[in-house]
């Protein structure tokens, strides 16, 4: 056993993931930082109305945060607000329920606590502020931000070339598994046929091509969302919940059905 | 660990909200240690709360018959209703007596997080109370935090073609709380100034 000699604080900056009442009146924050990666930590009294804390410690806040190192969950005895994304959003519900969804996949994807994960937090930042900016459609700034934290992740969807023999035509079909695109020879029974603007979309959305994004068609946009969640889910195991409660319009029109394996 | 019947009830102490290992093990030496009456009292207490308390078909309040007290009570102005996450929420405002209208408690909040979606609340109880035209103004008074606002902005989007008046208590409650922690002062004054919501 460690005497509390070893205790000290540390400073980061984070945005607010998710919040969890624990006991009376406190609650467990989870935050995404800059330097020190996915942080769990215990905030005291913040769920009294007049709490010292007030809405700093409300998901979707960046914030900067002094923590006290403890054994076991370590204790968040400051907090400043840099950015309070929450509030532009909390009055949109579409743009509320993409950002819940970010904010869900960013918590899986860092999978082990206290692991350094500049690009994740970098990632979620820029998607907030593109969330929170309201210039896009926010079913593109979600499934932009899906693609891209699934790459940084270290499962890129290959989608300009054939993820079997690497061909740069005729490429027809999206296979989960596999990994990406599937040209006309290479295809397998099961795949998704989206149309080849969806997968255009797809590509552009990866890359941050928002001229191209944003004069996408609906029903491309509703195919790309389904095979992006499909994608997802794929390689999250236990899958992104609240990905269920993102407002969409209509459902996509193509089999997103896999083979198994 | 301890003998049978005693762990398990530190076991299922430690079942409630709020109540760590430490803390269960301490009430159950506090019961072993007390008075029979005493837990008799409690026994039946918590044998009463299950057999008798039930929620009102109305309004989703703690009830002791079909209905609760509030929605009996023909006093109440049936032409508003102020939504509510909890009935411990209705607790804490009807003791500012600012409040002379009904009630609706949703059962929680919208979490997508947590998996809470609008089908998970009672939101189709209070669309159906909202269809004969008999209430005009709907007070949201969910929690003065995000999830308590996200819900604000989906109930008032959903009832917008309705045409009803539709305020959100006065941001005089300091947001991040939970509304049964606000005081009663604070809570009658966010009534006094709420404000028209226009989503
Ligand atoms: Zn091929
Ligand atoms: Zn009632």
């Amino acid at each position: 056993m460690r005497d509390n000699a070893g205790v000290s604080l540390y400073r980061d900056e984070g945005i607010v993931l998710r919040t969890q009442k624990l006991g009376e009146a406190d609650r467990i924050v989870t935050v995404l930082t800059r330097r020190t990666g996915r942080i769990r930590a215990a905030a005291k009294g913040v769920r009294k109305t007049k709490s010292r804390f007030g809405a700093r410690l409300e998901p979707f806040t960046h914030v900067d945060l002094q923590f006290y190192e403890r054994r076991s969950l370590d204790l968040i005895t400051q907090a400043e607000t840099l950015r309070p994304y929450g509030e532009p959003l909390v009055t949109d519900y579409p743009r509320y329920t993409a950002g819940t969804a970010m904010l869900e996949t960013a918590e899986k994807l860092t999978a082990e606590e206290k692991e350094p994960a500049l690009r994740q937090f970098l990632l979620l930042l820029g998607g907030l502020r593109t969330l929170a900016d309201g210039a896009h459609d926010p079913r593109l700034v979600l499934d932009a931000y899906l693609l891209r934290s699934l790459s940084v992740a270290g499962w890129a969807p290959a989608l300009d070339e054939c993820v079997a023999c690497g061909s740069r035509n005729r490429l027809r079909a999206f296979a989960i598994a596999a990994g990406g695109a599937m040209c006309g020879n290479c295809r397998r029974p099961g795949a998704a046929t989206p149309a080849p603007p969806t997968l255009e979309l797809m590509l552009a959305l990866l890359r941050g091509d928002w001229e191209h994004a944003d004069g996408s068609q609906p029903r491309h946009r509703a195919e790309c969302s389904g095979l992006v969640a499909a994608y997802l889910q794929w390689h999250l195991e236990h899958g992104i919940r609240s990905l269920r409660h993102v407002e969409r319009e209509a459902a996509p029109i193509t089999t997103i059905d896999e083979e198994p394996g | 660990m301890y003998e049978g019947v005693v762990q398990n009830l530190i076991d299922e102490l430690g079942r409630l909200p709020g109540v760590g290992p430490k803390s269960a093990q301490r009430i159950a030496f506090h019961l072993l240690a007390a008075d029979p009456a005493d837990v008799e009292r409690l026994t039946k207490a918590l044998r009463e709360v299950k057999d008798k308390v039930r929620f009102c078909r109305t309004c989703g309040n703690v009830a002791e018959e079909d209905e609760c007290r509030i929605c009996r009570d023909p006093r109440r102005d049936p032409a508003v209703i102020c939504v509510v996450e909890e009935s411990k929420d209705v607790v804490a405002i009807e003791k500012t007596r600012e409040f002379r209208g009904r009630y609706h408690v949703l059962g929680g909040a919208i979490s997508p997080i947590e998996g809470v979606g609008p089908e998970d609340l009672r939101i189709r109880e209070l669309m159906q109370r909202l269809a004969d035209g008999t209430v005009t103004e709907l007070i949201l008074a969910t929690d003065p935090n995000l999830e308590g606002e996200a819900t604000a902005t989906y109930l008032a989007r959903l009832v917008k073609p309705m045409h009803l008046k539709v305020t959100r208590l006065a941001s005089g409650l300091p947001v991040g709380g939970d509304l049964e922690y606000a005081d009663e002062v604070t809570l009658g004054r966010a009534f006094e100034g709420r404000r028209l919501l226009d989503v």
